[in-house]
């Protein structure tokens, strides 16, 4: 997500400054706990209560935003083979190694000093199962207080009032005692509804920026460009007014370049010509992130939208927004119709409206070793959406830490072909089968 | 009466076969009967027992069976069960089934539910989420009036409303077959020359087919007729299986284990069988009786969070006390988080605990079992030879 290390010949407009400033100063303020008596809770980012957590003085750290950085950095392969040393299989998820493996070394933050322990464990089980185990493998380490908040699985594609009914009587009933009792700050209701209305509006212009990538050329790239764009909505921002003026600000940095008839940024700068518009499916690999970003713009061609900029909460497919209204029910919607809490039927139609709305001339999966949750059904996923929609699919398998999944020749080469049958089919060639 | 090879003849037969013939024959002889699939690792049969309809375990194709279509439904870092599974339908083979459940074990099997969806929009399908939340008031509610919506799915599948008197009737039989479950284990534990594991592991899949009545019956009759048999102790450890309870390891790997001069005394194989350690009462509301039961008298295993750090893996240090295990063996197929995550913690807490441990992993097809007979084997002699106890 909004964790890129920084590199002299990028080019940064004021968000992406802003940005920077938030979370240098979050990181700031989660290694200097032991000065300031603030308490931290460690919470997942799909259904991350962030709203919650604030109204208790706390801040939230995330592992896998913790395992990003550390394959941003490179160092997340290291950290990987000492936790399979321990006795973690080369099988399971390598956010759940990299993090193990981190917390192994010191739990050092970007900016050199350790992170403190977390004083609650906030175990959100939303659209993963290795979520619940990662958090019974945290709480072994630290032996800190724990508390679960599950969230029913949308298998048939809907929320019902009894999934609600028990993600709020969860929220009430063990969530917010926790909280209490960690922070020793009581829960104020009319500080959530404030927050909310925070995240709401920051929400509508996240969705903007989304939607900003109909136009063509679009001005954004909703994968790459996306993770940077989703991190103050998924991580520790969601519900303040720095999140509102990120937001402004990006939003009217895009409108700019709407206007201006210009393609998105790239890390050596605006994209000149738009080629090929596809919808991605799954999350990034992060160790070679910016290699793999080049592969694309390279040829020309440009995310306009992609799933996992909702794995953190869906906000334009059917209009979700926090609500002040119904605060805790609110809450429970958006780790209910989180995109990995979806059924797959749900996200094939997902899918299939983005191909369309976003006039895509195909659809890319980048399908992760670690994420069953994403991973699992992808295969179906593109055969229906190929069927569907006529347009031709592609499938690239990496990983998202491990920087032994990444084959850059492989997949290169089969983001080439790739290209290649789209403008086969744009000729009006025979149909396509998927790459 | 029969004799113990008949029955395991039989129950072989049974586990072989991927036609499920059996369960087409329960079928076909009243034109009114639907049947229900289920996949691992715990789905209330008791339900679909009340709405007269069969409960049908589907165990992956094992390895007698060519995947052919399943593999490009999946990647290769992806178990093979959901995969020989998405096999056995594209092959028509579970044509015959009405419905089928998802339970809630892990995200493979849980996406698996929204492919059969997909694939098969014709049948009922319902993913079966359980609470991980272990409060009556909480999870409990939950999982009641999830009971509630299922009891709704299967009524719809067969026209037929269910009663609460067929419930309490179902939980009555049920808790019957659990019994003689425990007491075919506890014979298995207390005399495990007398039952193998392997004659064991068929005697409970053959649950997985038959209705339930015919499995108690089968039971009933395997504990009869191995009381009968001469079979000779030999001098073998007592070791435990954890971590197999979704995809089945072939016959082989267990009699590979058993070669190797293992007793296994305890397993986690259709833990279906077992998920409740109480029985359920057969008075009040049948539905709050079943959510009562899962809530606080159900088995722990890794799809289930535990809610207390201090207790996770105690539950098979009990085992291994009760049982007189002298170690455990981790046999988790490939890419199975649920078992492969929790091991590290469950090795840490026998650590803890100075109870020897291995692992290794197979697949359902797995076809060599030498390396696994020689770790078996080395681990085997490793307790006779070295242990405190020997």
């Amino acid at each position: 997500m909004n964790t890129a290390p920084e590199r002299e010949d990028v080019i940064k407009e004021s968000s992406m400054i802003k940005q920077k400033e938030m979370i240098t100063r979050n990181y700031d303020l989660l290694t200097s706990t032991a000065e300031t008596g603030k308490k931290v809770a460690a919470t997942y980012v799909p259904g991350n209560l962030n709203e919650l957590i604030m109204c208790f003085d706390m801040l939230n750290n995330l592992p896998e935003i913790n395992a990003i950085q550390n394959g941003m950095r490179k160092k997340s392969g290291a950290l990987i083979q000492d936790a399979e040393k321990m006795g973690h299989s080369e099988d399971v998820c390598t956010y759940v190694k990299a993090d193990i493996g981190h917390m192994a070394k010191g739990s050092i933050a970007p900016n050199g000093k350790p992170m403190p322990p977390p004083d609650l464990l906030l175990l959100s089980y939303t659209g993963c199962f290795t979520f619940m185990k990662w958090f019974e493998l945290l709480r072994d380490q630290y032996g800190c207080r724990t508390t679960m908040l599950h969230v029913p699985y949308e298998g048939d594609g809907v929320i019902t009032a009894n999934m609600r009914d028990y993600v709020v009587k969860q929220l009430k009933e063990e969530v917010i005692p926790a909280l209490e009792e960690v922070s020793g700050v009581k829960f104020d209701i009319d500080r959530l509804r404030q927050n909310l209305k925070n995240s709401a509006k920051a929400e509508d212009d996240f969705v903007w920026v989304l939607e900003s990538a109909k136009n063509k050329p679009s001005p954004i790239d909703a994968y790459f460009g996306g993770v940077y764009y989703v991190g103050p909505i998924f991580t520790a921002f969601r519900g303040t007014t720095d999140a509102i003026d990120y937001y402004r600000i990006l939003r009217g940095e895009i409108e700019q370049r709407i206007k201006e008839g210009k393609g998105p940024i790239t890390p050596e700068g605006e994209m000149t010509q738009e080629k090929y518009r596809l919808v991605v499916e799954g999350p990034p690999n992060w160790t070679s992130f910016r290699d793999f970003w080049k592969m694309f713009y390279d040829e020309g061609a440009v995310v306009v939208s992609s799933t996992y900029t909702k794995v953190g909460g869906v906000y334009d497919y059917d209009g979700f927004r926090h609500d002040p209204d119904r605060p805790l029910e609110s809450l429970a919607d958006y780790c209910l119709g989180c995109y990995t809490n979806r059924n797959l039927p749900m996200r094939v139609d997902m899918i299939e409206k983005a191909m369309e709305d976003y006039q895509a001339d195909g659809f890319l999966i980048n399908s992760i070793k670690s994420c069953n949750s994403f991973s699992a059904g992808q295969l179906m996923i593109m055969r229906e959406i190929e069927q569907r929609t006529g347009k031709p699919a592609a499938f690239i398998e990496t990983d998202l830490v491990d920087p032994r999944y990444f084959s850059p020749a492989n997949i290169k080469n089969r983001l080439e072909s790739y290209f290649q049958m789209i403008d086969q089919k744009r000729q009006g060639g025979s149909p396509m089968k998927a790459a | 009466m029969k004799t113990t090879a008949e029955i395991i003849e039989h129950c072989q037969y049974l586990a072989e076969d991927l036609d499920f013939t059996s369960a087409r024959d329960w079928k076909a002889a009243d034109p009114s009967r639907r049947v229900v699939g289920y996949m691992p690792v715990y789905v209330p049969r008791e339900l679909i027992h009340a709405a007269g309809m069969l409960p049908l375990g589907i165990l992956g194709g094992g390895d007698n069976m060519e995947v052919i279509h399943g593999d490009a439904y999946y990647q290769s870092y992806i178990c093979r069960i959901p995969r020989s599974t998405i096999e056995l339908a594209v092959t028509k083979r579970l044509d015959f089934v009405d419905g089928m459940l998802f339970p809630s074990i892990c995200d493979v099997i849980r996406n698996l539910s929204g492919m059969w969806k997909l694939l098969l929009p014709d049948v009922y399908v319902r993913y079966f989420d359980v609470p991980q939340n272990f409060k009556s008031n909480i999870g409990g509610t939950y999982y009641a009036q999830e009971l509630r919506e299922l009891k709704a799915g299967l009524e719809g599948i067969s026209g037929q409303p269910i009663s609460d008197e067929a419930i309490r009737r179902s939980i009555a039989v049920y808790n019957e077959n659990r019994k003689l479950v425990n007491a075919v284990y506890d014979l298995r534990a207390r005399s495990p020359w007398l039952a193998p594991s392997w004659e064991v592991y068929l005697l409970m899949r053959a649950g997985m087919v038959l209705p339930v009545e015919d499995h108690s019956q089968l039971m009933t009759d395997y504990l009869a007729a191995v009381e009968k048999e001469d079979r000779p102790v030999k001098d073998n450890c007592r070791v435990i299986l954890q971590g197999s309870f979704c995809e089945q390891p072939p016959l082989n790997l267990i009699k590979s284990i058993e070669l190797a001069g293992c007793y296994i005394v305890d397993d986690d194989y259709m833990l279906i069988t077992r998920w409740l350690l109480d029985d359920v009462p057969t008075d009040g509301d049948p539905i709050e009786n079943l959510a009562e039961c899962f809530i606080n008298h159900s088995t722990e295993t890794a799809a289930k969070y535990e809610p207390d750090g201090k207790r996770k893996g105690q539950y098979l240090i009990h085992m291994a006390k009760d049982r007189a295990a002298e170690g455990v063996i981790f046999a988790a197929p490939s890419f199975c988080d649920p078992a492969l995550l929790d091991r590290p913690m469950l090795a840490g807490a026998l650590e803890r605990a100075g109870i020897p441990y291995i692992s290794f992993k197979y697949a359902e097809n797995s076809g060599q079992m030498q390396p696994i007979r020689e770790q078996a084997g080395t681990f085997a002699d490793t307790i006779k030879l070295w242990s405190e106890a020997s």
